[in-house]
């Protein structure tokens, strides 16, 4: 599984272990599954899906003003705010 | 000495004192409870991007091309000084503590011939520099409830600032606040936000695993997106510290006094006492010596 964490200035909004996020990256969306090589990118105001088991419907949350980092332990989405 | 009237209000007087300051400060313990979940809350995102800007700074060359908020302007003349304080006083010595430390940095820095100018937030900040360093207070902001600030908020003084700063009004800019260490302890601090230093750890630990991240745009890209935001990140973590430290500080302040009240009350009490026997045996004393007399 991958360990993902979302995190606003004012809260850690989310941190568990999920299958794949979809991220809106600045260069175009990308998919972090598990053992993901390690990134930084920039993010676009939209939607991040998360899937929590491989085939399921995802989860949608919309972040604005984000920044992405997958490293060793899992992937990491910074964003200035969250809405639903 | 005074008349058991006189003794009778004040009594009085002081016992609604302390009803007042006793319900101050438990509304302060409500709000610090508030106050450091929220800093303890903001923690994750802050720690987060410290490493990240951390680590990407190690990796960009500072050369022409890279961002003033990281490189500076190659001068240090000007200096601005960020005070964050509160709105509100009844708060001991929290705003007296942060506006002193700055005024002691100002000062040694005025002597070394560099030029300081002060951007407030808050108002008891503002007065207390204002009555010192008149010609030199650059900006005031009035924040209100440091309790109710948000990201947003933060934000604004930081892109305030930055606008500020590539406008060159200042080279270098420093940010005091109180950190909150516990209910009885807050510490004023001051740290430098712009430019921004880096702490450049001599081995790098949790990175050195990974050699080759990948980064989307790029290195400097990424960078030049963060700094600006890791300024507002600065600047609200100040606000929360500041925020809890309040509570905390003012919650003290308010239980000596109503400590002090209580033993206020306590003496007047023994003085309206005393003063009243002493009327009582007079009285007697009056009463017998009449009665001997017939």
């Amino acid at each position: 599984m991958l360990h993902f964490e979302l995190v606003t200035p004012e809260r850690l909004v989310r941190s568990e272990d999920v299958y794949m996020v979809v991220v809106p990256g600045t260069e175009g969306d990308f998919g972090v599954l598990e053992n993901h090589a390690p990134l930084m990118s920039t993010i676009r105001d939209g939607e991040l899906a998360i899937y929590r088991t491989q085939g399921s419907t995802p989860e949608t949350i919309r972040i604005e003003g984000g920044f992405a980092e997958v490293n060793g332990v899992g992937l990491v989405v910074l964003a200035e705010a969250v809405t639903g | 000495m005074a008349s058991l009237k006189a003794l009778k209000l004040r009594i009085g007087s002081v016992k609604s004192t302390q009803k007042i300051t006793k319900a101050m400060k438990m509304v302060a313990a409500a709000k610090l409870r508030r106050a450091q979940e929220a800093a303890e809350a903001g923690r994750p995102y802050a720690q987060t991007l410290e490493r990240v800007v951390a680590s990407l700074a190690g990796k960009v060359q500072i050369g022409e091309g890279s961002s003033p908020l990281l490189a500076g302007t190659g001068k240090q003349d000007v200096h601005l000084f960020v005070v964050a304080t509160s709105d509100r006083g009844l708060a001991g010595a929290f705003n007296t503590n942060i506006a002193r430390l700055a005024r002691r940095r100002a000062d040694e820095l005025i002597a070394q011939g560099k030029t300081v100018k002060f951007y407030t937030i808050g108002r008891k900040g503002r007065a207390a520099l204002a009555r010192i360093y008149r010609d030199r207070m650059a900006h005031g902001i009035e924040p209100g409830d440091l309790g109710k600030l948000t990201f947003a908020d933060a934000r604004g003084y930081a892109d305030d600032l930055i606008r500020r700063y590539l406008n060159g009004e200042f080279d270098v800019a420093h940010l005091f606040f109180s950190t909150f260490k516990s209910v009885l302890a807050q510490e004023p601090t001051e740290q430098q936000i712009i430019p921004v230093q880096v702490k450049v750890s001599a081995t790098p630990s949790a990175d050195s695993g990974m050699a080759a991240v990948e980064y989307e745009p790029d290195e400097e890209s990424i960078l030049a997106e963060l700094l600006p935001r890791n300024i507002a990140i600065q600047l609200f973590r100040a606000m929360r510290e500041n925020a809890a430290s309040e509570q905390g500080s003012k919650m003290t302040a308010m239980d000596n006094a109503t400590r002090n009240a209580g033993d206020l009350i306590n003496r007047l009490t023994i003085e309206y006492n005393r003063t009243r026997q002493a009327a009582i045996t007079t009285e007697l004393v009056e009463i017998i010596s009449g009665a001997e007399a017939l």
